[in-house]
């Protein structure tokens, strides 16, 4: 058993474009998947997560670099002879075959005895919920039971790796969040690594181990849901996940990880921590997530506490949205509705001063790119 | 999809426009059980037409010529046409944009300019004019046929489905042969019977491209009724159209099965 289930290194997949330039759609790609991880790939349309994930199942060759599963370097290996199997967005069922005859085709195409294939597609039948539909067509399934078939056909073959292209993206909202905590108890019993792609943010932190946030082709950041969101180490995975407020100042002094911050827009010296190397003189961009500034009534710490005044106050049932006006900036602030009241006061009014804090562990400091 | 009937005038028209259609046949369906050797009025019923037909030899020559040639030239054709097809659907070439325009060129190319042409061809490198002449010519009218429909089938083919087969331990062949083709299959089978009906009922490129013995019915058919129409070729045109009719069915039935 290799060290890793899946790992890439240096992988580059350039493309020739209509217009015949060269465009690297991967590039540059290390990252290691290990045994049993859930490990997903984040990111917008473009961003070379499907063609990564086309990479490990076969159906690209990389350009350059070296992509290993199981610890054995994959080379020009076509997809039939991977030990990696993958569940498309579009399903991709045999039309011609009913439910049980694309269940059993990995398994016949293996050599798998008739009695076998019988009792282990009638077990992923099981799995995904869908005892007594062997019979019928694809075409006689809702969205929903043929994204389990699709799953159904490809965990039969007790791959090492299973591979998954979106595969929550044509179902509706409630089906959404039902099918990614299957999938996430799933991937838990059945202990298979799963390498899940995915443009929504909330499916990746929701059921990942592990995120590899990317972005044109390079992978920004990797690591687990709370470092991701919490730990941003650029402006663009702050901005992609979830939602924040930036500042743009300039390094004043550093200390440890610390680093004082003055924002011109403010006249104001911040106190933050940095997330990367920085040094003094840096031109450098601070974060803050709204849910994470606390107002109120006056100034109740000297650091890091600044005066605005409600622009806006939109109430969204469990919380607040608060736009304010900060010495000329725009800042959001979401307010968690803790106390159950029909007083408008509580909600915040339009031309409210308040008084914000920014605590210092919230405040961060990120290379401004 | 709404229910309502449409209205009485329109089931009227509707009735009128396939009388229009189809009264010609009938009446030739009719005329083939006539007593009478003319074709001028009812005289009373006779199977003796048929008898006649199934006893003439060169009838039974032209129609096994005419069978010969259809099967042939359909399987041929369709093997060609759909792999043409599935050529342009999955690569893109230098000249992509040129070849899919020439090959669809010798739909709209007239018949008898593409008749001459190749009875030309065939004298220019001495190939004796025949069967094999004719097969040639109508597998390279078909073609076109064929690679037009089966193309119109695989438009939106998804072509996941060819991955997941390989993903699941297919290889190219067995991809091939047990995901695609089956998908396929209905235009196939569409572009199939196009080009066994074309063949069937081709009559100009067959006459330039025919030799001695080789004549198919279109063939035959012409010459029987150079002088005059008797009940004969009324009862061949009669079996004629019933083959046409069953073939048509087979297929409706085959792609209604299908979807």
């Amino acid at each position: 058993m290799g060290e890793f289930a899946v790992e890439l290194r240096d992988v580059v997949k350039k493309f020739i474009t209509p217009e015949g330039s060269e465009l690297a759609a991967v590039n540059h790609v290390t990252m290691q998947i290990r045994h049993g991880e859930f490990f997903s790939m984040l990111g917008s349309s473009g961003c070379g997560k499907t063609t990564t994930l086309r990479m490990i199942a076969g159906f690209e060759w990389p350009t350059e670099g070296e992509i290993y599963i199981d610890g054995v370097a994959m080379g020009h290996t076509p997809p039939y002879q991977r030990t990696v199997n993958t569940v498309f967005q579009s399903y991709a069922l045999f039309q011609h075959m009913n439910v049980f005859q694309n269940v059993a085709f990995g398994l016949e195409m293996e050599g798998v005895s008739k009695d076998e294939t019988k009792k282990r597609v009638g077990r992923a039948l099981e799995m995904v919920q869908l005892t007594g539909m062997d019979r019928r067509f694809p075409k006689q399934l809702s969205g929903g039971q043929q994204q389990r078939v699709a799953l159904a056909r490809a965990l039969v073959k007790t791959p090492k790796v299973l591979l998954l292209d979106e595969p929550l993206g044509a179902l509706d909202l409630k089906l959404r969040k039902e099918m990614q905590l299957e999938l996430k108890a799933l991937q838990q019993e059945l202990g298979i690594t799963f390498i899940y792609v995915t443009h929504d943010q909330e499916e990746a932190l929701t059921m990942s181990d592990r995120i590899a946030v990317m972005s044109l082709g390079r992978v920004l950041q990797m690591g687990p849901a709370v470092e991701i969101y919490e730990r941003p180490t650029s402006r663009f995975v702050a901005d992609f996940i979830g939602e924040s407020n930036f500042l743009e100042g300039k390094v004043k002094s550093v200390s440890g990880d610390q680093a004082v911050v003055v924002i011109p827009a403010w006249n104001e010296d911040l106190t933050g921590i940095a997330m990367t190397q920085v040094k003094v003189g840096d031109d450098v961009a601070v974060s803050i997530r709204p849910e994470k500034i606390r107002l109120t009534e006056d100034a109740r710490i000297k650091e890091n506490c600044i005066e605005g005044s409600v622009v806006s106050s939109t109430y969204i049932g469990s919380d607040t949205h608060v736009y304010l006006d900060v010495r000329g900036q725009r800042v959001k602030v979401w307010e968690q509705n803790r106390i159950s009241t029909l007083d408008p006061r509580a909600y915040y009014q339009k031309g409210q001063k308040v008084w914000l804090s920014l605590m210092m562990e919230n405040t961060l400091v990120l290379p401004r790119d | 999809m709404s229910e309502k009937k449409p209205p009485v005038w329109l089931r009227v028209y509707t009735f009128i426009a396939y009388l229009y259609i189809y009264i010609p046949i009938l009446i030739l369906i009719i005329f083939s059980f006539n007593t009478m050797k003319l074709n001028v009025r009812w005289q009373g019923f006779t199977l003796s037409w048929y008898n006649v037909l199934f006893h003439d030899s060169q009838v039974l020559l032209a129609t096994r010529n005419t069978l010969i040639i259809a099967f042939v030239s359909t399987i041929v054709a369709t093997i060609i046409g759909t792999l043409a097809a599935l050529a342009m659907q999955r690569y893109h070439f230098p000249g992509y944009n040129a070849s899919e325009t020439v090959m669809y060129i010798p739909i709209v190319i007239p018949e008898v300019v593409m008749g001459i042409a190749l009875l030309v061809f065939f004298v220019m490198i001495k190939f004796t004019l025949g069967l094999v002449t004719i097969a040639l010519s109508h597998i390279a009218f078909n073609i076109p046929f064929v690679a037009l429909v089966v193309r119109a089938r695989l438009h939106g083919y998804d072509k996941s489905i060819d991955e997941a087969a390989m993903d699941l331990g297919a290889n190219e062949m067995t991809t091939f042969w047990r995901v695609t083709l089956p998908t396929i299959m209905p235009g196939v089978l569409s572009g199939a019977l196009l080009a066994f009906t074309l063949s069937l009922d081709d009559y100009v490129i067959t006459y330039f491209t025919a030799g001695p013995g080789s004549t198919t019915l279109p063939l035959r058919v012409f010459s029987m009724v150079r002088f005059m129409v008797t009940p004969e070729v009324n009862a061949l045109s009669t079996i004629w159209v019933l083959i046409v009719f069953i073939v048509l069915l087979i297929g409706q039935i085959a792609q209604s099965r299908r979807a």
